[in-house]
């Protein structure tokens, strides 16, 4: 896809958090994290991109790069065509101002308890955006695009519903709301940061049924971020979406839900495959784990070559030395991280690291 | 199975809260048998009432809930013990030498300002154990959960990970050599892999250390890898339990089966998967009749107005649900009949 028809583009992104001398920095010893390396990604019209990986893998800082809130160390984001950190430092010279990039991406966060004010009716949060973006719409005309969409996501009567305080609504339902006020906006693009992960397992499939059926009437694309596999090919294979394996901080593999779940090439998608654990399979699991190491390394201290090798099964002398670059299919929508996926790779003719 | 292998015996098991708006029962006229060295795995959606189940079979319900009925333990060797009616003191010693419990939030189970290491040595010296011998146990158990002794014990806990404390806990909850292990969301907050090598070294440790295991979770999928039986609370009741594969292949209650299409799952074709229609109970509302009426595609007059009592379907299986004959039909899943351990094939 050329970033001319995607929403956002990220292109080369790092995005590192320095030690940059706080108060208790006495020695001057800096090790910063680089929570995101080298990604580049594109984000279709109405296209759901889903994000898993596990917690610290940089999924999230990843997410707010592309959504203008964090800004890269270095790298471009862009929207339609348009740097978004030009647009907010060099206003003059953009061509869509910072104020529209701001209001065409938008966010929902995993704890939508957090996320509305507890001291004020759900209608008064819901109220503030439009009256931000429109100032000049009346009331009448705002509770009536709330009402309207209260009533489209299955909160009704919404006047019941919206009269309310937070605590006064269920998880469900404050993420509906919480849902809804992302939409009333507009927006290009929705970053969904683990928004269905505090909800019931089975509340699950309801949320991502809304968050599709919004999309149809809206032409959102959504950044979809989860740590789990199968709430993500769910969202993905209903859309005809992609999936992103990110592991400390890289994307490792990317592709169609049959290339990442079907065929998956790095070894990491493969051990993500058998965490996620299935109702009606054989479950013959031998018990073999797919990796060698329980534990994530620490992201300050990363190995050399393959991120992944410390734990990898298939890790042999190269990946211990050389750090892979992408290789992409002959279609060039599935991309991977890893020797394997080159089939005429020196990998093949290293030494085995492990039995 | 024979009831001399019975590790607990609930009977007629209530909790209920008094609150300004009424009294609120989430615990309702629940019984249950627990197995020795059996993995009993308890599902419900949150608010079910299961960790409050939970709770009462340690009496660690908090105070103002009201627990009422029998809850009789049957240890190894001696007398059977009626949990309800225990004092504070017997109390003490039953929760860590007899049953023991992990939480979801393993962060909030640690002080925050002491060493693993004094944790594990206060329990010993609170329950007049020997410290040396203690101590060399905690380096094995340790080990044993894939986690280096030396540096965890002299570690405070913000300086582990979430998944390394949660398993430094489980290897303290085994320091006093319990028969029970009560894990109530051990692995909520965990990632797929965490969760998933946990429950694989849960299994190591049940057979290495004769456990019986009682894991309580939202997490239907996860149950079914390390559960011998499932046990599925609705509305504060149990509405069908039986062996996994019972559950899996042959539910006969319309909620577990609402539940498990609604089950994200990669194998699952994604048009096959469907939410729960209706939103579940106020626990201060009494709903006449069964408590899923209001939500089940199958309920009728009779539903309405009668409880329906826990029916035997096989001498494991059991299900809350006057048309469990019907619900296969009414709500079919994919795993229906499907069940590879008796028929070889797995999928279509």
């Amino acid at each position: 896809m050329s970033s001319s028809d995607s929403v956002v583009s990220l292109e080369d992104v790092t995005v590192e958090f320095g030690n940059d001398g706080g108060v208790f920095d006495f020695f001057g010893e800096s090790n910063p994290v680089r929570a995101v390396n080298d990604v580049s990604l594109d984000i279709g019209e109405r296209e759901i991109v889903t994000l898993i990986g596990e917690s610290g893998c940089g999924k999230s800082t990843l997410g707010k790069t592309a959504i203008g809130v964090q800004k890269p160390t270095s790298g471009s984001v862009k929207y339609r065509g348009q740097d978004i950190w030009e647009a907010r430092n060099n206003g003059k010279n953009a061509s869509i101002s910072f104020s529209e990039i701001r209001h065409a991406l938008q966010i929902i966060h995993q704890d939508p308890g957090s996320a509305l004010n507890p001291n004020q009716r759900v209608i008064t949060s819901l109220s503030l955006p439009l009256k931000k973006w429109n100032p000049d719409m009346s009331r009448e005309r705002r509770e009536e695009r709330i009402y309207a969409l209260f009533e489209r996501v299955g909160m009704t009567p919404p006047g019941d519903f919206l009269n309310r305080y937070p605590h006064q609504l269920s998880g469900g339902e404050k993420q509906r709301a919480v849902l809804v006020r992302a939409m009333l906006l507009n927006p290009d693009l929705i970053l969904a940061d683990e928004a269905i992960s505090a909800l019931d397992v089975s509340l699950r499939v309801e949320m991502m049924d809304l968050m599709l059926e919004l999309q149809d009437i809206f032409d959102t694309s959504y950044l979809f971020i989860s740590h789990d596999l199968s709430n993500a090919r769910y969202i993905a294979e209903k859309s005809g979406g992609r999936i992103a394996v990110m592991y400390l901080g890289e994307i490792v593999e990317i592709g169609t839900v049959d290339e990442i779940i079907d065929n998956a090439q790095h070894p990491y998608t493969k051990a993500l495959r058998w965490a996620t654990p299935n109702l009606f399979d054989d479950r013959d699991d031998s018990d073999e784990f797919p990796i060698r190491e329980i534990d994530v390394p620490d992201p300050t201290d990363l190995p050399s070559g393959c991120n992944f090798h410390p734990r990898c099964p298939e890790a042999r002398e190269v990946c211990q030395r050389e750090h892979p670059g992408v290789f992409q299919s002959e279609t060039g929508g599935h991309q991977c991280r890893c020797f394997r996926a080159d089939d005429s790779h020196e990998y093949w003719n290293s030494s085995p690291l492990y039995d | 199975m024979s009831t001399s292998d019975r590790i607990f015996e609930v009977r007629n098991l209530d909790v209920s809260f008094e609150l300004n708006r009424g009294a609120s029962r989430v615990v309702r006229d629940v019984d249950m048998d627990i197995y020795r060295e059996e993995t009993l795995g308890i599902v419900g959606e949150s608010g079910s009432g299961k960790s409050m189940l939970a709770s009462s079979l340690l009496n660690a319900v908090v105070e103002p809930g009201i627990c009422s009925g029998e809850v009789t333990y049957y240890p190894r060797n001696g007398e059977p013990v009626s949990v309800l009616e225990l004092s504070e003191a017997e109390l003490k010693r039953f929760r860590w030498e007899q049953v023991a419990m992990v939480f979801q939030g393993a962060m909030s189970s640690f002080n925050p300002v002491m060493r693993v290491r004094t944790h594990f040595r206060e329990t010993l010296q609170d329950h007049n154990r020997d410290i040396p011998a203690g101590m060399d146990r905690a380096r094995s158990l340790l080990e044993s959960v894939y986690l280096d002794p030396d540096r965890v014990l002299s570690a405070y806990p913000h300086e582990l990970s979430g998944g390394m404390k949660q398993r430094a806990l489980i290897a303290l909850s085994l320091i006093l050599e319990p028969e029970v292990l009560v894990m109530d969301e051990p692995t909520a907050a965990l990632d797929l892999l965490m969760q998933r090598s946990i429950v694989s070294l849960l299994d190591e440790l049940q057979a290495e250390h004769d456990l019986t295991i009682i894991f309580i979770t939202h997490d239907l999928p996860l149950l079914t890898k390390i559960a011998d039986r499932l046990t599925v609370m609705y509305a504060f009741g149990l509405i069908e339990s039986g062996t996994v594969d019972e559950i899996l292949y042959n539910s006969s209650h319309p909620y577990t089966r609402a539940l498990l299409a609604a089950t994200p799952d990669l194998d699952v074709p994604v048009d096959e998967m469907h939410a729960i229609e209706g939103s579940k109970p106020d626990p201060v509302d009494r709903i006449s009749g069964c408590s899923y009426h209001p939500r089940c595609p199958m309920a009728d007059m009779h539903c309405e107005n009668n409880d329906p009592p826990m029916e035997q379907i096989s001498s494991t299986h059991r299900a809350a649900c006057f048309y469990h004959e019907e619900a296969a039909e009414a709500i079919p899943l994919r795993g229906d009949g499907n069940n590879p351990k008796q028929k070889g094939a797995v999928h279509e």
